[in-house]
């Protein structure tokens, strides 16, 4: 393939593609130049997948064939819009109108009011994007998108994943062609260093560096890795970012193969995202097809190629060198560090290995310059982060925040509040590796050191809001479990270490915990910190020592006083019914499975706390809101 | 394995798609993981049997093939249930009352996560995080999602799969 060729399939695709990124009036002009009158764009990603978005589709092929629209109007199934919880989404262009929660037989109606008839169906749009006097806003003017600026999610919901043209449309290709005729090796680097870019994956380590040390590694063969074995439980960006546009992630790939000197990628994904395999493999076919992967690849001679290995469900293997030794075939355990990857990685070759949203950046920085990226963020952390916004959130999704803003913004402006008028407690991020910030730290602006600086970290990017419903010590025991789940037991003080820090948590959940045991876990903690092998054990006190120092007055209350602030924890909470609200229907006594709950019809009953398993099936039977627990 | 061990009922076709799945691979570097998978996806777990048969077209020994297929969740030694029910136990689901969904589910069942029921129908798995945390809760029965659930829900759910049972019976 040519520049010439490059730039033709672009530019037969571009107005297509276009009507979905421009407003209104210009969209409609667009669309004019288009053999569709009008676009209806699906998410096919897993959360609209997981709550119907197939059956969404099926319904609106078949109505646009009973109307006679097949021709006139195009159905696009794109990758993650971002805002998960109002799934399945469905999008028309160019008016942009946007339709939550779609069902079958909505789409039914749309397909006949709207996109016959020309009226849109107010009552089924996002009610956000509908004013009091009838107008509709699109959807990047609501809250949820205004404060988000989209770089590794540039395409995500706006191209067909499986349709490689549509890629090039967006500049697709274009950093490769830049860098492959007319930028040295040493001055692709240069670049990706002077964007100031560093890794997603949670380290953040500066990506330039980690490239221009594998190019120093001599050899002849090199590799190139991507990290998608996304572990960290609530965080799903890399899976959004495979199965919504593969394709920046085989150019970066391609990118830094040609930077460091390497002619075979691997893509080492988790076995559990099957959408995200799927379309990667399709993505990769087509790339080999036109020509982006290969031999003598845009007719300059370099050669590259790539291909995806499984991972099977071990947390460990997102570490570097367990995720290397996982490709080999091995049990996935990491090991010790130096010699680096960059020296001495996969099958002992110098290798590079970023994660799936670092690669996302790759392209655009290497087609848009340096200069361009560096001027987005703060001094130290450039460019922008993907979060995992979820819990206690209203809009639970997808975001993408230039590095700097603040976590209120996030939350109250973004993420649309705390559900039910609750009150925000704190945000955990970098998961079990990560600790908490607590509201007093709300206008901390997000970037690696600010993080880091009030004991919490980047992470890969989940960020889960917790409400005043939440007990911190439970939170804390969560990830614990998870850790000691996923330790792969090569180094004691992993192994052995978390399961002593969750004993611990167990004794103080049960209101059997000493004040010296606190002193016990800071100490395990700090000797966990220093000599285990890999992050995982190292960074696994994280969620304890943060929650530790933030919210000290919880784990007090449940050592010495016996209690649980947020009535989470059941060996210290009972459950009660309000006298006064009680009417006496029964239908907590019916339900009780132990029986432990008497009362004559129409009076107040009771509840027997030694007979209580506090199971909590009572309270949700209630329908009074007379039962409680303390 | 006690409740679970059921004697090894592999066909020679099962057998054949096997071998010729090792044949494709036996040069691949790193070629264990990915045949493992594809041997679960025949034979639906990995008893001892069929990890000698990869060992031995492999040319590796059995320990070590069994090293790795213990190291790994995904892979199970044991058969699962006709229906795999599989809850969410990350931390967006956590937050929001998964541990409860399980409990219900077991309680219901009467087994516990990791085991199969005595018919064969149902089992019960917790994993971390399927990424539709949109949804939270959520559980999977097969390659369905169920969101935004609730205890009482579970039942109908449930119930929905044991009738279909009954109906084909």
């Amino acid at each position: 393939m040519t520049l010439e060729e490059l730039n033709k399939i672009k530019k037969e695709n571009e107005e297509l593609v276009m009507v979905r990124k421009v407003v209104k009036e210009k969209g409609e002009e667009l669309a004019k130049h288009t053999q569709y009158r009008k676009q209806v764009l699906v998410c096919g990603g897993t959360g609209c997948t997981s709550s119907g978005s197939k059956k969404v589709v099926a319904a609106l092929e078949a109505a646009l064939k009973e109307n006679g629209l097949e021709d006139e109007i195009l159905v696009v199934r794109t990758g993650c819009f971002g805002l998960c919880s109002l799934g399945p989404i469905m999008i028309v262009y160019p008016e942009g109108a946007f339709y939550a929660q779609a069902t079958p037989e909505g789409v039914a109606k749309i397909v006949k009011e709207h996109l016959k008839e020309g009226n849109i169906v107010k009552e089924l749009l996002y009610k956000e994007t509908v004013h009091e006097d009838g107008s509709i806003t699109p959807l990047s003017e609501t809250n949820f998108y205004k404060k988000q600026m989209r770089i590794a999610l540039r395409n995500c919901g706006v191209i067909d994943p499986e349709n490689i043209e549509e890629y090039i449309a967006l500049d697709g290709y274009q950093g490769l062609y830049k860098a492959l005729t007319s930028m040295t090796p040493d001055e692709v680097i240069k670049e990706v260093l002077d964007s100031g870019l560093r890794g997603r994956g949670g380290g953040g380590f500066p990506t330039g560096r980690k490239w221009m040390f594998a190019k120093a590694s001599p050899g002849d063969v090199k590799y190139v890795c991507c990290n998608a074995d996304e572990g960290d439980p609530g965080a799903f960006m890399d899976r959004s970012i495979l199965e919504g546009d593969p394709q920046c992630i085989i150019e970066a790939m391609a990118i830094a193969g040609y930077a460091i000197g390497a002619h075979h990628g691997f893509v080492y994904v988790r076995a559990e995202y099957p959408i995200a395999v799927q379309r990667l493999s399709i993505a990769i076919e087509q790339a080999k097809k036109y020509g982006f992967l290969g031999k003598n690849i845009l007719g300059t001679g370099f050669d590259f190629d790539l291909e995806i290995r499984l991972g099977a469900g071990a947390f460990v293997c997102g570490e570097e060198t367990a995720l290397m030794t996982s490709i080999e075939g091995n049990r996935g355990e990491p090991r010790p560090r130096p010699p680096f990857p960059a020296v001495k990685g996969l099958f002992e070759k110098p290798t590079v290995l970023n994660n799936v949203e670092t690669y996302a950046n790759i392209a655009q920085i290497i087609y848009k310059g340096s200069e361009w990226y560096s001027s987005i963020g703060t001094e130290t952390s450039r460019g922008t982060k993907v979060f995992a916004l979820g819990g206690k959130i209203t809009n639970v999704g997808l975001v993408e925040i230039p590095m700097g803003t603040t976590l209120r913004e996030i939350i109250e402006e973004i993420g649309g509040g705390i559900p039910n008028g609750k009150k925000f407690k704190a945000a955990q991020t970098g998961g079990p590796s990560g600790g908490c910030i607590p509201s007093e730290h709300i206008d901390t602006p997000i970037d690696y050191d600010s993080l880091l600086s009030i004991g919490s970290m980047m992470g890969s990017g989940g960020m889960i809001i917790l409400d005043e419903d939440t007990c911190m010590v439970d939170i804390a025991k969560f990830y614990l479990e998870f850790t000691v789940d996923e330790s792969c037991g090569k180094c004691t003080p992993c192994r052995v270490g978390t399961r002593k820090l969750l004993k611990y948590l167990d004794k103080i959940t049960q209101g059997k915990g000493t004040m010296e045991d606190l002193e016990n876990i800071d100490e395990l903690a700090k000797h966990m910190q220093k000599s285990s092998l890999c992050a995982l054990g190292q960074t696994a006190p994280n969620p304890i020592l943060s929650t530790l120092h933030f919210f000290k007055d919880e784990y007090i209350a449940h050592i010495q006083d016996k209690t649980c602030p947020a009535c989470v924890c059941k060996s210290l909470i009972r459950y009660e019914i309000i006298a006064d609200k009680c009417k006496g229907c029964t239908l907590c006594a019916r339900n009780c499975p132990v029986k432990a709950i008497s009362g004559t019809v129409k009076q107040p009953h009771v509840i027997d706390a030694d007979k209580c398993i506090k199971c909590g099936l009572c309270m949700s039977n209630c329908k009074f809101g007379a039962i409680i627990t303390k | 394995m006690a409740e679970n061990s059921l004697t090894f009922q592999g066909t020679k076709a099962q057998e054949e798609q096997l071998m010729s799945v090792i044949e494709q691979n036996k040069n691949v570097p790193g070629a264990l993981l990915p045949v493992l998978h594809e041997a679960q996806e025949i034979y639906g777990y990995l008893p001892i049997e069929v990890q000698q048969m990869v060992a031995d077209g492999l040319g590796v020994s059995l320990s070590e093939v069994f090293g790795v297929a213990t190291f790994y969740s995904r892979f199970s030694l044991t058969p699962k249930g006709k229906h795999k029910i599989s809850v969410c136990l990350g931390t967006a689901c956590y937050v929001k009352g998964s541990d409860k969904i399980l409990a219900e589910i077991e309680n219901q069942l009467g087994i516990k996560s990791g085991e199969c029921t005595p018919d064969g129908l149902f089992s019960i798995d917790s994993c971390r995080c399927v990424g539709a945390c949109g949804l939270a809760p959520v559980m999977m029965i097969d390659e369905d999602v169920y969101g935004k659930l609730t205890p009482k829900e579970v039942g109908k759910i449930l119930k929905k799969y044991m009738d279909e049972e009954g109906g084909a019976k």
